[in-house]
């Protein structure tokens, strides 16, 4: 299928499939058997300019948007979603600042990422505050020039290893939801440290991992937007990053379908190349018809961002929903049609299906997305029955 | 500082294969990359620059005599975040052999001007790596081949490893220096998204006979003292025979061929 991609499109996408092939692919077994952070790749991504694709040129960085982003998290995921999932947090934690930060912060902030010199992260789930965000404990207290944090947020992508993180906390317990504000922590601050690292299933690249406040003192000028707009912060920041779940999950199963079929055309069973069985042949031709769709949905929805569109919450809702139940059932599929062998570490698919997991649960799970299109839906409904 | 890098393109090695009837190389269809030991030389310079900092304003040229088609290999050294990229090209240079080629891109080093120049150790289809030294003697600098670590540089002097079969020397020249590196140098980077961008963009600086001030005489075919006579590939040796038995066997049997034939 042709995209209509542009010369620079192109050209990014080569890139991070160049990176793919020759820095992931060699040592992703490697990195998801010893648990380690790809600090090699990161450095990579960083000299190939990719960490600055979504950031303005003001800032040091390529002036793209979730498009370019996408495409790139694609190839990268292709190859493995541990390493694409601590380049894509990277994005999840810098879009506060981008969205709603300062001109001030952004200068601050904004350049050395673009440059790949520091690593993001973004806070916002807690032990008690997963899919009900509304529930987290975490609290900001004003005190003179400075808020005092205390709390700890759990399962933070690039937690330990990022320079800058962009946390939610609570500033005003009385005001609910209205009470949440968004913050911007440095490593090394007194009274922030990290807690247990996370041994996991999939994505064993990335790493996951407790951020730990003690009466954490940052200056007063670290709040992002104002007082009470932390949940706005989060939401649109999820809205703009979920399209790039989406890719991810779009590049594993294409990455599944690859091996699977290269499998398919050499495996001889019964005297035949297990390919020219017609139970195998429609197995993959779901899997590249349902990856197909995926892939334009998911473009469809980051070019609909890029517009500058108003509410994006739909839309990058679904194409992170179908996207990745697509990479959880296809990698599955790959298994599947290569037997045995797809069950053994000898072949890479075993880690795709492992990996493909986190996708429908992270950056709120499936069932949540759904939640949030049927609200959009309901919402939609009404006010068209009211018009009339 | 100002680097010179100086870029061959070359076949594909990996691909090119030998037409058995004329014994050249059968050069149609084969890709062409920037000579291998050549990514090194560019890796070097880059690190260099990078390196200095912002203290010292340095810039990095990438040079190669070659055909026009020559150009793509100027424009991806660019894609690694090379600056500037000039092109010797020209009826009047080919068939040079490696005092012309030496000629030729010495008077283009001396128009673009340079403290250090950087070449690859040798070239993977030429292989005869003299065009470095000759480059040097031409222009009357200092040079230190075969270079696995440069382990310092200033303004004026460079400190480099030279590799050696038995270890390596340490030997320290003053600038304007060349140096021919080997693999062991460095790793080449990937090219970065703003190089692509500006490679698409460059103006490649083309130099001709007349710019360089070069004479025809010392040029390409009539300026090589030595050609190529022929170029085959050696037969492949038959009449190998392999010994059967027990070690004790196989040694009898082998000095007992010996002998026969006055071998021992
Ligand atoms: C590897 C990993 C990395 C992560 N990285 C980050 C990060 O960088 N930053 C960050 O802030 N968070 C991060 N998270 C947290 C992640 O976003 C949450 O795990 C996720 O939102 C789900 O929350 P939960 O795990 O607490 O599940 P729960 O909310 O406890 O959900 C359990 C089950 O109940 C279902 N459920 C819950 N509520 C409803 C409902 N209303 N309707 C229907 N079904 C419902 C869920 O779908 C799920 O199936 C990460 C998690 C993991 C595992
Ligand atoms: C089939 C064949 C036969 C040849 N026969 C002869 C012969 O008989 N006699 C003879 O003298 N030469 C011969 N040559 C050499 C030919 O003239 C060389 O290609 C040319 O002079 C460069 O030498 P080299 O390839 O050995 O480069 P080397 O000296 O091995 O290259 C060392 C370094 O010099 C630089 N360099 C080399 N060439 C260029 C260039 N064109 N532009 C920019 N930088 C460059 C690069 O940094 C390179 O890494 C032959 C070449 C071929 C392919």
């Amino acid at each position: 299928m042709d995209y209509f991609l542009s010369e620079e499109q192109l050209m990014i996408k080569d890139l991070a499939r160049q990176i793919a092939v020759e820095k992931v692919v060699p040592v992703r077994e490697e990195l998801d058997e010893k648990e380690e952070f790809p600090w090699e790749i990161m450095k990579a991504l960083a000299q190939s300019d990719l960490f600055g694709l979504f950031i303005p040129e003001e800032y040091g960085g390529l002036g793209k948007g979730a498009f370019e982003l996408a495409l790139a998290v694609e190839e990268l995921s292709k190859a493995c979603v541990g390493v694409a999932t601590t380049y894509a947090a990277n994005a999840l934690g810098t879009y506060p600042l981008l969205l709603f930060g300062t001109d001030e912060q952004k200068k601050k902030y904004l350049p050395d990422i673009a440059a790949g010199k520091k690593l993001v992260a973004f806070g916002l789930t807690e032990a008690n505050a997963g899919s009900d965000a509304g529930g987290i404990q975490t609290t900001a207290r004003a005190d003179g020039d400075y808020y005092v944090l205390n709390g700890t947020k759990q399962w933070i992508t690039n937690g330990g290893e990022a320079e800058i993180y962009t946390v939610i906390a609570i500033t005003d317990k009385t005001k609910g939801a209205r009470g949440a504000s968004a913050f911007v922590v440095e490593k090394g601050t007194p009274g922030f440290t990290f807690g247990k690292k996370e041994h996991k299933m999939g994505i064993r690249a990335s790493a996951t991992r407790e951020l730990v406040f003690e009466d954490c003192k940052i200056p007063k000028a670290n709040i992002i937007a104002r007082e009470g707009m932390g949940f706005i912060v989060a939401m649109k920041t999820l809205d703009n990053s979920r399209a790039g779940v989406g890719a991810q999950g779009v590049g594993v199963a294409q990455g599944a379908i690859d091996e699977a079929l290269k499998f398919a055309r050499q495996r001889v069973q019964f005297g035949h190349p297990i390919i020219s069985f017609q139970a195998i042949q429609h197995m993959l031709a779901d899997m590249a018809t349902e990856t197909e769709a995926a892939r334009a949905l998911v473009y469809a929805a980051a070019r609909y961002i890029d517009s500058g569109a108003k509410d994006v919450t739909r839309a990058s809702a679904m194409a992170k929903l179908f996207a990745t139940d697509v990479a959880m059932r296809v990698t599955t599929n790959a298994v599947q049609v290569m037997g045995g062998s797809g069950y053994m570490k000898e072949y890479p698919v075993e880690k795709m299906m492992r990996d493909a997991k986190i996708l429908q649960i992270y950056e709120g799970t499936n069932q949540i997305q759904r939640n949030v299109i049927a609200q959009a839906l309901i919402k939609e409904s009404a006010a068209a029955s009211k018009g009339k | 500082m100002r680097i010179v890098v100086c870029i061959k393109q070359v076949p594909d090695t990996s691909e090119v294969k030998i037409n058995p009837e004329t014994g050249a190389l059968v050069r149609e269809g084969v890709p062409s990359i920037i000579n291998p030991f050549d990514m090194h030389a560019i890796e070097a310079a880059l690190s260099i620059k990078e390196q200095l900092g912002s203290s010292a304003a340095c810039s990095v040229c990438v040079l190669t005599m070659g055909p026009p088609q020559a150009e793509s290999a100027l424009r991806e050294a660019v894609s690694f975040g090379v600056d500037e990229a000039a092109l010797v090209s020209g009826r009047e240079f080919a068939g040079g052999d490696t005092l012309a080629t030496s000629r030729a891109l010495s008077a283009a080093i001396s128009k673009i001007g340079a403290d250090i120049i950087i070449c690859g150790k040798q070239a993977i289809d030429g292989d005869t790596a003299q065009v470095g030294p000759e480059v040097a003697e031409f222009l009357d600098i200092p040079h230190i081949s075969y270079v696995k670590k440069i382990s310092g540089i200033s303004e004026a002097v460079i400190r480099a490893e030279r590799m050696m079969d038995d270890g390596h020397d340490v030997v320290e020249a003053e600038l304007p220096c060349l140096i021919t590196v080997v693999r062991e140098l460095n790793t080449p980077r990937l090219p970065s998204l703003k190089g692509k961008m500006a490679a698409k963009k460059i103006e490649i600086k083309k130099l001709g006979l007349a710019d360089l001030g070069v004479s025809e005489e010392e040029a390409g075919f009539k300026g090589s003292p030595t050609q190529v006579k022929k170029i085959f590939t050696p037969s492949a040796r038959t009449g190998r025979r392999m010994a059967e038995g027990s070690i004790e066997e196989q040694v009898d049997a082998i000095i007992k061929e010996l002998v026969e034939r006055k071998c021992l």
